[in-house]
């Protein structure tokens, strides 16, 4: 079975779109609540390798794109999902993908979105003195 | 653990050290000479290639992401190409794509030799810093040759390379990679077959499968603790899948076995340089397609950089900038495996455990030992890390 139909029959209704660059890369889009169900199939179930999650800022929306490896097909699926512009938060993934911290951190300080329950969501690469809510990587006035 | 932590006493290693490619810090945590924990803290050379790269032309970025390392200048530009291309589903020319993977490779030996001789002159042995150092001399000069440069080629273009390489180039070419062949197999086994560096580097720094997955470390880490992945096998781009080589893996997941891994990678890139110079001798052709605009969309770049996969993401409006480009480098994911491999060891180990990971090296240094609970502090620069090192290892070549 091909990654694509892996996925669909194991996140089954958790995908609200697909969409199919090319057969190595995959982008599915889930809701913010879906996040770590499917996070967990895919990292533990499926056993694909955690690359990195990006950041993106939109004009309405900021986006987390999680990407991951299926090394054996050398695809890469990348879950998309959307966050509120005003209040960008969703939940930290660390508890299923220790390494996932670190790009927390970093989007954290450089684009303003807030993980709850991470152990520490301290400065990674802005100084500790930097001030609260200037977030670097935005491209608002302060970005 | 937090009020244990605040107990240990703290070896810190940075800002600035020679073991890091960037001026990055790490807190050891000790109990006596043990480490029981260690912290990383980065950025202290952020230079915010991505926020940058929102502002440049796409062809312009080829350029700013090659600054992004100064060893392996080749890695992001070859991702970044990758990235933009299949963004476009553009294709390269196969003599373009021939030349990306000599460069490519060519970057992996020279990338290796300064691991190998590095990693000799923190453990004592600087008759291997001198060997590996002279042989990457030849590797240099065929970047020459072929782009103009020693380092900083400048050769990728979104679409192909800027430079051809020319046939009266050639048999130059195959005489400095008959000759390195040599000089690495003698190489190789000094530093394979030497009793006190296999005593000094196996069992040290041992990172399972199971702490490669949870980091998601990559390249020579991940393929010393026995997992096959290599971006060239598994999702091969530019003429990797008409060239014949093997993945080089090991099994035991120590400094040893990514010392093994590294060396014996060099001979396999030396194959796929020879293979690639066959193919595309006396042949002719293009070595770029012709690229116009960016069209809006999303692009995925992977290169096997020689510290493993380099990852590129883009995102475009149409426009000639891209709007945002993530950009994951090796050490990203690598460094954090620290955390599993350092843990248990004593100081003197620590050296090679944190250079094993091949982190590129910077020249200043400072280490300071203090201990937390009496507030004494005391300075040690890095001679006196690498002594400790060097004096374990005579130590050791006493007792063989």
């Amino acid at each position: 079975m091909n990654v694509l139909d892996t996925l669909k029959e194991k996140l089954g209704g958790s995908i609200k779109e697909i969409k199919v660059h090319n057969a190595k890369r995959i982008y599915i889009t889930v809701d913010r609540a879906d996040v770590k169900k499917c996070l967990k199939t895919i990292f533990r179930d499926l056993d694909a390798r955690y690359i990195v999650a990006s950041g993106v800022e939109n004009f309405d929306s900021f986006e987390i794109l999680y990407h991951f490896g299926f090394d054996v097909e050398g695809t890469v699926v990348s879950v998309r999902t959307c966050l509120d512009r005003e209040k960008p938060e969703i939940e930290s993934m660390t508890s299923i993908i220790p390494g996932i911290s670190y790009i927390e951190r970093e989007m954290k300080e450089l684009l303003g979105i807030h993980f709850t329950g991470h152990p520490g969501l301290t400065h990674f690469l802005l100084r500790d003195d930097w001030e609260e809510g200037n977030y670097p990587l935005r491209k608002a006035e302060n970005g | 653990m937090a009020e244990e932590k605040k107990k240990k006493v703290i070896v810190p290693i940075g800002p600035y050290h020679p073991l890091l490619e960037e001026p990055e810090f790490f807190a050891l945590y000790c109990d006596g000479e043990k480490v029981v924990d260690v912290d990383w803290q980065a950025g202290y050379n952020h230079r915010a290639i991505e926020k940058l790269s929102e502002g440049k032309h796409w062809d312009q970025v080829t350029f700013l992401v090659e600054r992004i390392c100064g060893i392996c200048s080749t890695s992001h530009p070859f991702a970044y190409c990758n990235c933009v291309e299949d963004l476009l589903g553009t294709s390269v020319p196969e003599r373009g794509r021939y030349i990306r993977c000599i460069v490519g490779e060519l970057e992996r030996i020279h990338s290796h030799l300064l691991w190998v001789g590095l990693a000799g002159h923190f453990l004592g042995y600087n008759t291997v810093f001198m060997w590996a150092w002279k042989y990457r001399e030849p590797v240099l000069d065929m970047f020459e040759i072929i782009t103009g440069n020693r380092n900083h080629y400048a050769m990728f273009k979104i679409g192909g390379v800027r430079r051809n390489i020319e046939e009266e180039d050639m048999p130059a070419l195959r005489k400095v990679l008959k000759g390195l062949k040599a000089q690495l197999e003698m190489l190789t086994h000094a530093v394979l077959d030497d009793p006190v560096l296999g005593a000094r580097l196996k069992g040290v720094g041992v990172l399972t499968k199971e702490h490669i997955k949870n980091f998601g470390a990559v390249g020579p880490v991940a393929r010393a603790s026995g997992i096959g992945g290599d971006i060239r096998k598994d999702d091969p781009y530019a003429a990797y899948p008409m060239l014949d080589f093997k993945v080089i893996t090991a099994d035991h997941g120590d400094v040893f076995d990514k010392a093994v891994v590294r060396l014996l990678e060099m001979f396999e890139s030396i194959k796929m340089i020879e293979q690639s110079l066959d193919a595309i001798e006396g042949k002719g052709g293009d070595i770029q397609a012709e690229v116009r605009e960016i069209p809006p969309g999303e692009g995925i770049g992977r290169h096997e950089a020689p510290r493993g996969e380099c990852f590129h993401y883009v995102k475009s409006d149409g426009t000639n900038r891209p709007v945002r480009h993530k950009i994951r480098a090796p050490s990203y994911t690598n460094i954090p495996t620290f955390k599993a491999s350092c843990i248990g060891q004593m100081i003197p180990d620590v050296a090679i455990i944190l250079a094993g990971v091949d982190p590129c090296y910077c020249c200043t240094e400072r280490v300071a030992v203090y201990d937390a609970g009496s507030r004494k502090k005391q300075m040690y620069d890095f001679n006196q890390l690498v002594k400790m090192s060097r004096q374990k290892t005579e130590k050791i070549r006493k007792e063989i």
